[in-house]
This record gives structure tokens, sequence and C-alpha cells, in this order.
């Protein structure tokens, strides 16, 4: 049995159709990337996958079961921004989880076991490269340690499924090729199921194992909430020519336009 | 020359600048009253330099012929205990309140509809009922303090804990954490710098209803003070009264604001 199932999902906020008929199994280990016009639904997809949000239709399964319609210890997030905790250094950051493992009153921890916690997430912050920023704050990094450290952060808790939504959309276009290598690396060491958007097109088509294309079939101008966006395309990465990519940047750009008006 | 919206103070200027309308209000009293004490030596209105110094010798440095007493340290003693108590009680409260009513939609729905309602009553309208509930003694005046800002306190850091960005709330639940826990390691943490904030814009309306409270019902405290020797029109007392308040006020606003950047640096470096 897949992981994952999709069948017949809708999201609908009042007269607007979000996102409609999507079908879909994703299988446990699968890195699936999510791409599409922006206001397509990307984000709506992936609450409904968090538990923030719930499907208006259809259903969305976890081992059979449906999703929990609250965010838990399975899944992990990184969002584009705010992912991390201000108040806290880098290594206190990436200590949190197993403190709220530990002690489910205060939520910290003193002593060995503190100590304990404490090289973990050094360890953790290492494979990360930010072995040199461990007492630092969120706000004394810059927008690539930060989401390195929100990976940190969410990885070390031993998430099912991680869950990211343009998590590198702000960084400089080298940055984010060292980050994708990191992804890539960390996915492939912890038996992650991994979902990330990006509104970059060519991104979807190297990183991971299969892209989701989520797009307007019909598209009426005047009223583009009228009808929901569909997974158009899915597709095992790597075995997609140009011609695919070029027709895919087309159907997408033109929607793109319409949701922009 | 550049134009004046783009011409800015030195280190030097900046000083001399805001020094300069002191200095003006401080010669222009002096020739008002030097012109005044020409035409009548005993007017008190505006007494000049000695008379302060005289004032303030006898007041802060000489014990009081009747209780023996050096009376500005004890009516400072006694004004700041009644500030502190009530800013305290007022601050515990807001906190817990606030960041009940901010984090959960259930409190919320209870409590804030009664908090807004509580805000709109002027509090020196209710200092009567305190008297005759608490008596004259310490109690109705600290409760003036707590009544009169606690309200404003509640509502800043409910606004406060709601700004909490929701993902940080969604993040903190996918590492695991319990209702309570989201409180204790994130809410909390980041309404404590805002709550001093909260304080330092409180604290000017805490010292209007201690100064009021005082000035109705005490035997010590610096709003008693100036109230009683206003009877002989004694502004050789009166005045270094209010200018000492106003330097107490300014040094607590100074001290909150450097305990503050000292405490919670992530809080001040990302503003
Ligand atoms: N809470 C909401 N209420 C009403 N409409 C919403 C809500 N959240 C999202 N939408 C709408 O759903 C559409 C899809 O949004 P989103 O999933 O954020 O798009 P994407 O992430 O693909 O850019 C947008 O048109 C947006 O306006
Ligand atoms: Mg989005």
């Amino acid at each position: 049995m897949a992981a994952i199932e999709i069948k017949n999902l809708w999201k609908e906020y009042g007269q607007d159709v979000v996102l409609e008929r999507l079908n879909a199994s994703v299988e446990e280990g699968e890195f699936v990337t999510v791409v599409g016009a922006s206001g397509c639904g990307k984000t709506t997809f992936l609450k409904m996958m968090l538990g923030t949000e719930s499907p208006t239709r259809g259903e969305l399964l976890l081992d059979g079961k449906p999703i929990p319609d609250e965010p838990d210890e399975t899944r992990g997030i990184v969002f584009q921004r705010y992912s991390v905790l201000p108040h806290l250094t880098a290594v206190e950051n990436v200590m949190l989880a197993g403190e709220l493992e530990s002690s489910p009153w205060l939520g910290r921890v003193f002593g060995a076991k503190r100590r304990a916690l404490r090289e973990q997430a050094e360890e953790m912050l290492a494979s990360v490269g930010l072995d040199q920023a461990l007492r630092k704050y969120p706000h004394e990094l810059s927008g690539g340690m930060q989401q390195r450290l929100a990976l940190a952060q969410a990885l070390i808790k031993k998430p099912r499924i991680l869950l990211l939504d343009e998590p590198f959309g702000a960084l400089d276009p080298g940055i984010r090729r060292d980050m994708h290598e990191l992804v890539l690396d960390l996915w492939r060491e912890q038996d992650l199921t991994v979902f990330m958007i990006t509104h970059d097109l060519a991104e979807g088509f190297f990183l991971g194992t299969r892209m989701w294309v989520f797009d307007k079939e019909r598209l009426d101008p005047q009223t583009p909430g009228s009808y929901g966006a569909r997974i158009t395309y899915d597709l095992p990465v790597g075995n997609s020519d140009k011609g695919t990519l070029q027709s895919i940047s087309q159907s997408v750009d033109s929607t793109a336009r319409v949701l922009s008006a | 020359m550049k134009k004046l919206i783009n011409r800015e103070a030195g280190p030097v200027g900046r000083w001399a600048l805001g020094l300069l309308p002191f200095v003006v209000l401080v010669v222009l009293y002096l020739v008002a009253s030097d012109a005044r004490l020409a035409v009548n030596p005993n007017d008190k209105l505006l007494p000049d330099m000695a008379s302060f110094v005289d004032a303030i010798q006898r007041m802060a440095f000489e014990p009081s012929k009747r209780t023996g007493e050096y009376l500005l340290w004890q009516d400072t003693l006694a004004s700041l205990g009644r500030l502190a108590l009530g800013v305290v009680i007022s601050a515990g409260i807001g906190l817990v309140v606030g960041i009940a009513t901010g984090a959960l939609p259930l409190f919320r729905a209870g409590i804030s509809p009664l908090v807004t309602g509580l805000s709109l009553v002027p509090p020196l309208a209710v200092l009567p009922i305190l008297f005759i509930v608490f008596g004259l003694g310490e109690l109705a005046k600290v409760m003036l303090i707590i009544i009169g800002i606690t309200p404003f306190l509640i509502r800043d850091l409910q606004q406060r804990a709601e700004e909490v960005p929701t993902e940080q709330i969604i993040k903190m639940q996918t590492l695991g954490a319990n209702t309570w826990q989201i409180i204790a390691r994130l809410i909390w943490p980041q309404v404590m710098p805002r709550l001093i904030s909260a304080v330092r814009l409180s604290l000017g309306s805490a010292w209007l209803f201690l100064i009021a409270a005082e000035a109705i019902a005490a035997t010590e405290g610096l709003g008693y003070r100036i109230f009683l020797v206003r009877r002989y029109l004694a502004m050789d007392v009166i005045l270094p009264y209010v200018a000492w308040i106003t330097f107490l006020a300014f040094a607590i606003d100074f001290a909150l604001k450097r305990y503050s950047q000292w405490r919670y640096p992530w809080f001040h470096g990302t503003q």
C-alpha cells in the first residue's frame, strides 16, 4: 500500500475552487517536487498535508487513515520564512525537539541529558555546514544559513514526511544550488518522503524522483476561481525531454498571467 | 549649502542642540523670578535659586523638626514602593491573562470582551470606590495603579502574543510540542521583551495614578508632599519635587530599556 493516497481531493474557499479532482499515490521515500503558477494552490495542498487546512471533498490518506487534522511530529516543515525561532540560538533551535520530547512540562532539560542533546544538535548542525554558527541568533545569520538551520531543526526530529514550501525561493542562485545538494544528501541519508514546492520549473526537473505540475486545465479568464488546479503532469524525474519542459512552461505561464491579472 | 531637510547635527552639535532649550528655560525662569522679586521680595510664585537650595537642604539633608525623618527620602521610598508593587502586580496579571487570551482562542472568546469593557472605565472615577472598599491604606493606592494600567497591559500583550507568526506555532507542533510547551518555550519568551516595552509605556499613567491617590489620602509620598505644601504656596519645595519625580521616571525608563537590550539581544537585533 502506498504511504500517501490522494483520492478525488478538492479544496474550495467559498465560491473559489482552488484544487479539484487530485488523484495520486506516493510511496515511502519518494521525493516529489511540486511546481505551478503562483496562486494555483501549491501551498494550499501543503497545508492539507500538514493538517492546518482540511479538504472540502475527497480523501487524503496517510497509511490508509485520514491525515491528522493538526500538525504533529510525523510531518516536518520548512517555510520560506519564519521557520526558526528568533529567540533561540542556532544550537538551541536544534536542541528544541529533544527538549520537548523529554520534558513535557518545562520543555527544558538540564545536566547530562542536556549535554547529550547539545552534542547531537552540534553534529546535525555540522552536517548542514553551520558548525561555525552554533551560538548565533537567527538574525545574525544570512538567509541561506537560516534555511539550513530550519532544515537541521526539522530533520533532527526524524519526521516521516518533510514538507518544503519554496524554502529557497528567497536565496541567491548559487546558494540555492548548494542547498539543493544538501537537501538531496539529507533525503538519501534519512528515510524521508519529501514534498517540495518550488516556482522554478527547472528546479523541479532535476531534484528528487518525481515532479508534479499543478495547473488549471480549464481556465475562465473572467472568473479564474470557477475551476481549480489539477495535477496536469506527474513525471518521473530524469526521463523528461526538453520539449516537455517547454510545453509545461508555456501552459504554466499562461495560467500565471490570468491568476496575477 | 544643503537643503535644511538633509542637514543633520554632529555628535557635539546634537548635545548642544538638545541642551539649548533647557538652558533657555532656566534663563527665562531666572529673569522672570528676578523681575517679580524686585517688585515684591516676598513673592512666592517664582522663588530664586537660593530658596531652592535652602528647600532642598531642608527636605533632603536635615531631619524634619516634627518627625525626625529625612522627608525627601522617606517620600521617595514610600512612592517607589507603591509604584513598584502596583506595576509588578499589573505586569504579572497582564502577562498571564495576555498570553492566555492571545494564545488560546477559547480564552480570548471568553475574556476579551470583559477586558475591553473594563479598559473603558476611567480609573480615577473608581477611586472613591477603592477608598470605600479598601480603606485609606496602602492597598487602595496600589489598587488604583493596578486598575489603571492592567487593562492596557493585558490588551497590549494579547496583541503581541497573537503576533507570534503562525509559522512558528506550526513549527513547534511539528517538533512535537503540546499546547503548554508552545506557551512555555515560544510565546512566553517572545512576549517578555514586549512586556518590558509595554511597562515602559504604562509608567507615565502609573505615576499619574500614584500621585492622584497620594494627593487624596496618604501621610507620606512624593504626591502627598507636593499637595501638602501647595497650601503654603511653597514653590521652592514643589518645583524640586517635580524635577525629582521627572528624574526618577527617566531613570526607571532608562534602566528598563538597558535591561531589555542586555537580556533580549535577539529582540533588539531584529527590530
Ligand atoms: N484562507 C484562504 N481563504 C480564501 N482563499 C484562500 C485562502 N488561502 C488561500 N486562498 C486562495 O487560494 C489560492 C491558492 O493559494 P496558494 O495555495 O497560496 O497558492 P500557491 O502556493 O500555489 O502560490 C489563491 O488564489 C489564494 O487567494
Ligand atoms: Mg505558496
